[in-house]
C-alpha cells in the first residue's frame, strides 16, 4: 500500500515538472522584458517596472495564487455581466498556477537581470554600436553571452525558490506531487509517510538543480577562468 | 462591488493582521537567537560539527516550507509515542505548529545568510583582535558579531520579508491570520475579490513599512560597506 501511493505520489512529479517549467520561462521572458524597462530612458517604461517589481514582491505567493484562480475570474465575470456580456470566466488551476510563478518570478528575475546587465562594459555596447551593428545581433553577440553568465547564480536561487514554490499550487487544485501526498496521508493514517515522500522529491529536485546548474555555470565561465589565472 | 462587506469585517482583518504580526515577529526574534550561535558552528573547524548543521539547513532549505508545515502539524499525528507523550497538547495545537515549524525553516535561511557573512570578514581585522590579545569571547563578541550582522543587512532584510510572507500558509492550518481571514469572508459571503485584494493591500503596507524601516537602518549601520563615489 505504501509503495502504491508512493509510485503515485511521485508519477505526479510530471505535473510539478511541468509547471516548474512552463513558468520559469515565463518569468525569465517578463524578467527580460522588465530589465530592458527598468534600463530604459522612457520614463513611462521605468515607472511601471519599477511599480511591477515593488507590487509584486510586497504580497505573498500564496495569496497571488489565490487572487489570480479566485478574484480575477470573479472580477472578470462582474464587468462582464455589467456590461450584459454572456461570457463565464474560469481559469484552469494549471493555468493560474503558471501565471502567477511567471509573474512572481518575473519580478525577481527583472532584478536579477537588471544587476547582470549593469555589469556589462559599457564601451562594448559603444564598440558594437561603432561598427554599424543593429541592436538585434548587438543583443545575440554581445549581451546575450555574457548575460548568461553574468545572471547565472541569481537564475539559479530563483529557480530552487520557485520549484519549491510549485507545491502552493496544490492549495487551488492542481493534481501535483504536494496535492497527491494529502490524498494518501488522509486516505490511510500515516501522514508523516507520505509528506517524507514529497519532501523525498522536492529535495532531490533541488539536489539535481543544483549539480545540474553548477555545470552550466562551468561551461559559461570556462573564459573567465582561463583569464583569471 | 461589495466592499461594505469588507468594511463590516474590518476586525476581522484587525485581529488577522495582529497574528500576522506576531507570527513573523515570535519566529524572526526566536530563529536570530539560534542562527547567531549555528552560523559560528555552520563554519566551525570541527567537520562533524560544520557537517551537521549543514544538513540542517540544507533539509529545511531544500523542501518548500508547506511540506514541513504539514508533516509537523499532519505528519507526528502518526506517531502513537509522540501522543502519549506531555507535549502532545502543545502539538496538537495549530499555533504551536505553525511557530515550530516557522521558527525551524527561517533558522536555516539565517543561519546561512550569518555563516556567509562571516566567511566575507577580512582576516586582518580577525588578526588585529588577536594581536590585542582580546578572549576568544571578546573577539567574538566584539568584532566578529558585529562585522556580521551589518554585513548580512541586506539579505537578512530580504528573509524578514519572505517570512511575512510565508506567515500566509498559516492559513491552510486553520489559523485565521490575514489570508485565513480573507478565504472565511470568501466562504461566508459569496465573494471572491474584495477579501483577497484587501488581503494583499494589507501585505503591501507591512512589506513598505519594512522595507523603509530597513533602508534607514542600513544607511546608518552599514553605510561604510557602500561602495564610495570617487
Amino acid at each position: 500500500m505504501v509503495t502504491d501511493f508512493s509510485v503515485s505520489i511521485l508519477a505526479a512529479g510530471s505535473t510539478t515538472l511541468l509547471l516548474a517549467i512552463c513558468s520559469i520561462v515565463l518569468a525569465t521572458v517578463i524578467g527580460l522584458a522588465g530589465a530592458f524597462a527598468k534600463l530604459s530612458e522612457n520614463k513611462i517604461l521605468k515607472r511601471t517596472a519599477s511599480v511591477y517589481t515593488f507590487v509584486i514582491r510586497g504580497i505573498p505567493d500564496l495569496v497571488w495564487m489565490l487572487l489570480l484562480f479566485y478574484s480575477l475570474p470573479s472580477f472578470l465575470n462582474q464587468t462582464a455581466d455589467a456590461l450584459g456580456w454572456d461570457i463565464h470566466f474560469e481559469f484552469p488551476p494549471i493555468g493560474a498556477a503558471i501565471a502567477t510563478l511567471g509573474l512572481i518570478f518575473g519580478a525577481y528575475m527583472t532584478e536579477t537581470f537588471r544587476t547582470a546587465l549593469l555589469n556589462i562594459p559599457r564601451g562594448q555596447i559603444e564598440a558594437a554600436l561603432a561598427y554599424g551593428l543593429p541592436r538585434t545581433r548587438i543583443f545575440l553577440r554581445i549581451i546575450l553571452p555574457q548575460l548568461t553568465r553574468l545572471a547565472l547564480p541569481g537564475f539559479t536561487n530563483n529557480w530552487l525558490v520557485l520549484a519549491k514554490a510549485t507545491a502552493l499550487a496544490s492549495l487551488i487544485g492542481l493534481h501535483d506531487v504536494m496535492f497527491r501526498a494529502k490524498g494518501a496521508a488522509e486516505a490511510t493514517s500515516m501522514p508523516f509517510t507520505f509528506f517524507l515522500v514529497a519532501a523525498g522529491f522536492y529535495l532531490s529536485l533541488t539536489l539535481c538543480s543544483m549539480v545540474g546548474l553548477s555545470m552550466v555555470a562551468k561551461r559559461t565561465s570556462a573564459g573567465e577562468r582561463e583569464l583569471a589565472r | 462591488m461589495n466592499w461594505n462587506v469588507i468594511a463590516e469585517n474590518a476586525p476581522l482583518y484587525l485581529a488577522g493582521t495582529k497574528l500576522t504580526l506576531l507570527l513573523a515577529f515570535t519566529s524572526l526574534a526566536a530563529s536570530f537567537l539560534l542562527a547567531l550561535p549555528l552560523a559560528f558552528l555552520r563554519n566551525s573547524a570541527h567537520p562533524g560539527i560544520r557537517y551537521s548543521v549543514s544538513t540542517y539547513t540544507l533539509l529545511f532549505r531544500g523542501t518548500p516550507l508547506l511540506v514541513q508545515l504539514f508533516l509537523i502539524y499532519f505528519g507526528l499525528a502518526q506517531f502513537g509515542l509522540i501522543r502519549e507523550t506531555f507535549i502532545w497538547p502543545w502539538l496538537s495545537s495549530p499555533l504551536v505548529c505553525v511557530l515550530l515549524t516557522f521558527i525551524l525553516n527561517t533558522t536555516a535561511y539565517s543561519t546561512e545568510i550569518f555563516a556567509g557573512a562571516l566567511r566575507s570578514i577580512p582576516v586582518g581585522e580577525l588578526e588585529a583582535a588577536r594581536a590585542y590579545g582580546l578572549s576568544r569571547f571578546k573577539q567574538a563578541t566584539r568584532i566578529l558579531v558585529p562585522a556580521m550582522l551589518t554585513r548580512s543587512l541586506p539579505l537578512y532584510g530580504n528573509e524578514m520579508i519572505m517570512m511575512l510572507h510565508a506567515t500566509s500558509l498559516a492559513s491552510t492550518v486553520t489559523l485565521m491570520e490575514t489570508t485565513g481571514v480573507a478565504r472565511r469572508i470568501t466562504l461566508d459571503n459569496y465573494i471572491q475579490f474584495e477579501p483577497y485584494v484587501t488581503a494583499a493591500g494589507i501585505y503591501l503596507t507591512i512589506t513598505f513599512v519594512i522595507v523603509s524601516a530597513f533602508q534607514i537602518v542600513q544607511r546608518r549601520f552599514a553605510g561604510y560597506l557602500e561602495p564610495r563615489s570617487t
